[in-house]
């Protein structure tokens, strides 16, 4: 579990971006990264691998591993620590590998 | 959106070196272009010091403020700066014209752009040193690297029963800041094996007159005096079902389990070559630190005309030390450029090639003290290599026996380095795996070909570029004479 300092929580309460997660609706701040935003309420997981269809949660939050992958408002394979926060926005759990659609 | 379509110079990565080089090479009239992939300027070392909601001052420290001092010169500047932006590709060959340079491709937002540079400055910095430990896949396993991301960026931190382990300067880092905020962490598991400051003393001398020295240990007396701190852990082991539960760890032959919700892992810094190996600069194998490095001379040149490296993307030295050797670049371009003499170049830098020594001191005794162990690096059994494609060790090895010789052999076998991080996290260990297996040098072995685009690109994103005479011409079948 993470938690917010005191000042960020106060951010969190005087201007919060609603999200939903995995339709669950939470409260983020401002500027903080899907990745950080899920984590933030809960989430340690954010997706099934393509492989072995395991949990995997955010490990290196800077763009690199790649592990952070989820549906966000319906696109697959989305960076959750390289995306920002947007008001309304709908994040989901990716589950296995990404399908090919036309 | 800045729609840039040419400039003199492109530098890649808004870290203290690219800052750095920026301001400089715009400051000497070069038509500068600087990309980064965060949405703020900072790097990583510096994430979000324009707009970090951790106002104290104190709990991130003072080196970190220090990255403030960057930002305004650059903003200043008159360099260009587009945020949010991936660079996937440099080719040397494909410009319309040998006089535009390089053509370089990346993307903004899922949308995929081409520019022109005539030379290229990689500021890519670095990233964490993969450390395969059996479970380190788990859920609430991180790097300690972003526990501080997440600190720096979000405010947050890690609550009850969260455990750091590994070795190096950020574990303590980051424990000293957690300290700061409220915030003593269950324990630090030290992997730093017994008998490294014996082996590091010949190195003293240089440490001694280093800059860090008295912050260092003032940072350390106050870690230590107020966290458990187990010293010699000989292995580790994450366990969970489906997330991280336990950390086992072994002291002396004792083996103990501890109950946890995060265990924040760390064993130095690598740096991030992907992008300056697939444009064809030289890597070495550095035996020291036990990674590849791209051959970078004095001034940030490579073995690529045009294309320089500077910061710990190539090698690394830290963050004053990629501030300085940004500088330093920057005057090299400009001398290529035409822009100032030789002599000038030489003069103008001093103050940076002296700031840069000084930063450097005593890097060899940390980089000997805290050299990653063998047993942290080259796994074995069930333990995961690849995280992507979720490769185990003795899957490595197993193929090493049936003859597979290097790493991009063992892509045809494995797939191991082909998953969308691209070798980023598995490119070291399986070097060492193969490496061990044959009993011959990492060096010997190789690394992972890499090639562009050096980050997942989408059909999409590309298919959106526009189109070019050339590129119409190359698909339309033309009409056959009657």
């Amino acid at each position: 579990m993470f938690n917010r300092l005191p000042d960020t929580q106060q951010a969190v309460i005087n201007r919060p971006i609603d999200l939903t997660i995995n339709g669950v609706v939470v409260q983020c701040r401002e500027g903080d990264s899907v990745a950080a935003a899920l984590i933030a309420a809960g989430f340690s997981e954010c997706r099934d691998t393509a492989v072995k269809e395991v949990p995997r949660g955010p490990f290196c939050m800077m763009g690199v591993c790649y592990d952070c992958l989820v549906m966000i408002d319906g696109q697959p394979n989305q960076q959750g620590c390289m995306t920002r926060v947007r008001a309304g926005m709908k994040i989901e759990r990716q589950q296995g590998a990404r399908e090919v659609r036309p | 959106m800045i729609e840039m379509t040419q400039c003199e110079l492109l530098i890649v990565g808004a870290g203290p070196a690219g800052l750095a080089a920026a301001t400089t090479a715009a400051q000497l009239g070069i038509k500068t272009l600087l990309l980064d992939e965060q949405q703020a300027p900072g790097g990583q070392i510096y994430r979000a010091i324009t707009e970090t909601p951790v106002k104290d001052r104190a709990i991130l420290g003072e080196d970190y403020w220090h990255g403030a001092s960057l930002v305004e010169p650059f903003k200043q500047s008159g360099a260009h700066y587009q945020p949010g932006a991936t660079v996937w590709a440099v080719a040397n060959h494909t410009a319309p014209d040998a006089i535009e340079g390089f053509e370089v491709g990346y993307s903004v937002a899922g949308q995929a752009h081409m520019l022109h540079a005539t030379h290229i400055l990689l500021a890519t910095g670095a990233q964490e040193r993969p450390f395969p430990i059996p479970g380190w896949t788990l859920p609430g396993v991180m790097t300690a690297g972003a526990a501080q991301i997440l600190l720096k960026s979000s405010g947050m931190v890690a609550g009850k029963r969260t455990v750091l382990a590994g070795s190096g300067p950020l574990l303590y880092l980051v424990a000293w800041q957690y300290l700061n905020a409220g915030i003593v962490v269950d324990a630090i598991l030290e992997t730093t094996p017994p008998g490294r400051l014996a082996k590091a003393l010949p190195h003293i001398w240089g440490f001694l007159r280093s800059p860090y020295l008295a912050k260092g240990l003032k940072l350390l007396r106050e870690v230590k005096s107020r966290v458990r701190i187990i010293k010699g852990v000989t292995s580790l082991e994450a366990l969970g079902q489906d997330k991280l539960e336990q950390v086992r760890y072994t002291v002396g032959g004792k083996t103990e389990t501890i109950a946890v919700d995060q265990l924040l892992l760390h064993q130095g810094v690598i740096p991030n070559i992907n992008l300056a190996q697939a444009a064809g600069v030289e890597q070495r194998w550095n035996k020291l630190l036990l990674c590849w490095e791209p051959v970078v001379d004095d001034w940030g040149n490579t073995n690529v005309e045009h294309i320089g490296i500077a910061g710990d993307g190539g090698g690394i030295a830290g963050a004053l030390a990629a501030e300085n050797s940004g500088r330093i670049a920057a005057y090299e371009v400009a001398m290529q450029l035409g822009k100032i003499d030789r002599a000038q170049r030489n003069t103008q830098s001093t103050q940076a090639r002296e700031q840069l020594q000084r930063a450097i001191r005593g890097r060899e005794f940390f980089d000997t003290l805290y050299q990653a162990p063998d047993q942290f690096r080259m796994p074995t059994g069930d333990t995961v290599v690849c995280r992507c494609e979720e490769i185990t060790a003795s899957q490595v090895r197993e193929t090493v026996k049936l003859g597979c010789p290097g790493p991009n052999q063992m892509k045809s076998f494995l797939r191991c380095g082909m998953g969308p991080c691209q070798g980023r996290f598995c490119s070291v260990t399986v070097t060492e795996l193969i490496a061990q297996e044959r009993g011959v040098s990492p060096e010997e072995v190789g690394h992972y070909r890499l090639r562009f685009p050096t980050k997942p690109l989408t059909l999409g994103e590309l298919a959106a570029l526009p189109q070019t005479d050339d590129s119409r011409k190359a698909v339309i079948r033309m009409k056959k004479p009657v």
